[in-house]
């Protein structure tokens, strides 16, 4: 009765060590020059935002590179970077994260004069504005951490140099969202957060490093106090803001946090909140349900955000060459194109245009109304003809920028505050 | 006949029958040994290693990108910050409360449930094909993710939901009630929607194990239905009900992901606490809080094999 078991027991181990040994033995079988002519394939870590399957399909296309997705969220990727850089070859992540994936070493320094259109990324960047006009530069703002001083440098170089950190690939202006057919009035400042008219019904996001500085712009709104840096803020300063959103908490002003992309459609769309902190294409997300949502501009702006391409420290020859290749043609128009089409704005704005019509150029990049309805990358109507992006054009809305996400000084005693926060 | 026995048999000399009775037994402790040793390596390398990390590491300084090995108490200061204040407490007290309070009103409300669904199938339902149907029924709620078993809740007690869209429409109320969602409530309603069936199974298991003819002995003698539940069932129940209870009470306290939900993010839990400080990469202070929650829940569990023994009820 056992043998018949026992043998198919072994047959079945050694056919699973066969096959071990063949997936084991697989990347180093063949000829030096076969594998010289394999395609290269990239393993891109970063959060599923970047990540669509229309750029892996056009990438293979024009430049016979695969990708290899690996999504992750933000946190996710900064442990990837500090504890197993070896692990991907491309990186796409936040600029607030560098303070943290710089001084680990773990990333290179990406020459500049290999970026061909390095010259071109937007001065928002390179040098803090927009048009020749300062822009807010409270918190991580991108030129703070935008070049290296050398190529393994673990230091920014406050002036520009030819090692850059990470090659822009989305950023954007972000406000509050509210829902119009329920609030039945105008909403003009960030102070209507905690107004007690809305109690009950506001939300803010529960990721500690951007929601202290949500509730920095509603403090700062309602003149309580002005902050020198609301992105790097002292310990009393912190205190003061948890205070506040203790008090807050406590009075029922929220009707719950959220923490990822759909927790905050499901709050808003079913009327859960009228008024939060939100991401834009949320917005657009509870808007395509048939739900009236508006990403309200306030007078007191934007906290804006940014992720960029960067490359990990041991990433080399061939691959490295892959790489520049790819972040070549990712600047080089057509992805710029698509990522503006989904309300994002993109490093080299110059090239995307050639690869838009002028009526979507001139609703999301000029906030004119729409010439014809707008479309999504996937073709679906986005906005029917005549109507206006929320926060007008790219200079108003990125010229408004007030603060940029950021990670403090004093992080970890602000995370630890914040945790007092979600208990008390 | 193990593979493990196997080659200790083999090596066995031909021993003279006049083996002392000590070597023999030698021989069989250090067949026992091999035995277990099998076991005893999976537990060490994937159970007791790691524990002893994180205890090391919750000794070590970190900055925001790397973990230092040098010794520093800080992160249990920091985590009992402030805790002698009574008036005001620190989060740490605040967030322990709150989660046994949560503790306490699970195991009230799922301990009563599962011993009455369990003594049901035991002793009402006489065929065993309908008692292992009934069984299963229990289990169904498995047959999903736990997050789409608790997102299910969302859509019926929102404040436009369907209890409230139903108490409204019956004109019961005219306000939606705000309590049903992200409150103490829902948090409550969802730790007994899911772990009532961890109670269920060890009290059904030990109420099968009872002989019918002790029930029936009590009958003859006159006992009513409640003193044979009371003094009959529920003594011999006992050890389900405390594996029940261990296995409620350690899930609840471990738990973040339900709290969160239907807590709306709002309502602190230990486990929270730590994923917040694991995602800022403050691992030695999330290992300083793994460790104090190590410690609570095994004090409890300590507690509860005082009451029952449990070596000696199986």
């Amino acid at each position: 009765m056992t043998t018949p078991i026992k043998l198919s027991r072994r047959t079945l181990l050694r056919g699973a060590g066969a096959t071990g040994l063949t997936l084991g033995a697989g990347p180093i079988t063949g000829f030096p020059h076969v594998i010289a002519a394999e395609p290269v394939t990239l393993r891109y870590l970063g959060t599923a935002v970047n990540q669509s399957a229309d750029i892996a399909r056009k990438v293979k296309e024009d430049l016979g590179i695969t990708l290899e997705y690996i999504p992750v969220v933000t946190d996710e990727v900064t442990k990837r970077v500090v504890t197993q850089p070896n692990s991907f070859d491309l990186l796409d992540t936040e600029f607030f994260s560098l303070k943290k994936l710089i001084p680990s070493g773990n990333i290179q320094g990406m020459d500049a004069r290999r970026i061909q259109q390095a010259d071109n990324i937007t001065p928002i960047f390179t040098k803090g504005e927009i048009d020749g006009r300062k822009i807010g530069d409270q918190g991580t703002a991108p030129k703070k951490v935008f070049y290296l001083e050398g190529q393994s440098s673990r230091a920014f170089a406050p002036s520009p140099t030819e090692w850059i950190t990470l090659i822009p690939t989305t950023y954007n202006a972000d406000t509050l969202g509210i829902r119009p057919d329920l609030i039945k009035r105008p909403v003009t400042s960030w102070r209507d957060l905690l107004n007690a008219e809305f109690k009950g019904k506001a939300s803010i996001l529960n990721i500690p490093s951007i929601g202290i500085m949500d509730a920095a712009m509603v403090i700062e709104a309602s003149g309580d106090y002005t902050y020198p840096d609301k992105g790097n803020m002292t310990k009393a300063e912190i205190d003061r803001t948890i205070k506040v959103l203790i008090e807050a908490k406590r009075a029922g002003q929220f009707r719950a946090f959220w923490q990822d992309f759909n927790e905050s459609v499901n709050l808003m769309a079913s009327g859960e909140t009228v008024i939060q902190s939100m991401w834009s294409p949320a917005v657009t997300k509870v808007r395509s349900q048939g739900v009236a949502c508006t990403y309200q501009p306030l007078k007191e702006g934007y906290r804006a955000w940014a992720s960029g391409f960067g490359l990990p420290k041991p990433l080399a020859g061939r691959k490295l060459d892959a790489a520049y290749d790819f972040i070549n043609w990712f600047l080089s128009g057509w992805a710029g194109a698509y990522l503006n089409r989904q309300g994002y704005y993109s490093a080299v704005p110059g090239t995307a245009k050639a690869h838009m019509e002028p009526d979507e150029w001139a609703y999301w990049m000029e906030g004119k109304p729409a010439g014809k309805d707008i479309k999504g990358p996937d073709g679906s109507v986005l906005e029917k003809a005549g109507a206006v992006r929320d926060g007008g054009s790219f200079e108003a809305r990125m010229g408004s920028v007030a603060c940029w996400n950021a990670v403090m000084d004093e992080n970890t005693y602000m995370v630890r505050k914040w945790n007092e926060f979600i208990a008390a | 006949m193990t593979d493990a026995a196997l080659p200790a048999l083999a090596d066995d000399p031909a021993a003279p029958a006049a083996a002392s009775l000590a070597a023999k037994t030698r021989r069989r402790r250090a067949l026992a040994y091999v035995q277990a040793a099998p076991m005893a390596l999976v537990f060490a390398a994937f159970f007791l290693v790691p524990l002893l990390l994180t205890l090391v590491v919750s000794f070590w300084e970190y900055n925001e990108y790397e973990i230092i090995p040098s010794f520093t108490a800080q992160n249990y200061l920091d985590v009992f910050d402030g805790c002698l204040n009574v008036a005001d407490p620190c989060t740490t007290v605040r967030t322990y409360l709150s989660t046994l309070k949560f503790c306490a009103l699970t195991w009230a409300i799922t301990l009563p449930v599962g011993f009455t669904v369990a003594y049901f199938v035991a002793f009402h339902v006489r065929s065993a094909t309908v008692q292992m149907a009934l069984f299963l029924v229990c289990t169904i709620p498995f047959w999903t993710s736990n997050v789409i078993r608790m997102i299910s809740w969302i859509p019926l007690l929102g404040r436009n939901g369907l209890v409230n869209g139903s108490l409204i429409g019956l004109g019961l109320i005219d306000r939606p009630i705000e309590g049903l969602l992200y409150s103490d409530f829902s948090v409550v309603l969802a730790f007994v929607h899911l772990d009532t069936v961890f109670m269920i199974v060890p009290i059904f298991n030990s109420m099968a194990r009872i002989d019918r003819s002790l029930i029936e002995a009590a009958h003859d003698a006159g006992a009513s239905g409640w003193q044979i539940l009371w003094h009959v069932v529920v003594p011999l129940t006992k050890p389900g009900i405390a594996i029940g209870s261990i296995f409620v009470i350690t899930l609840v306290m471990g738990d973040f992901v339900t709290v969160g939900v239907m807590g709306g993010q709002q309502i602190a839990s230990v486990g929270k606490v730590i994923q917040v400080q694991m995602s800022a990469l403050q691992l030695p202070a999330a290992a300083a809080n793994a460790v104090v929650l190590l410690g609570a829940v095994m004090l409890m569990i300590v507690a509860m094999t005082r009451l029952i023994d449990l070596r000696k009820e199986l």
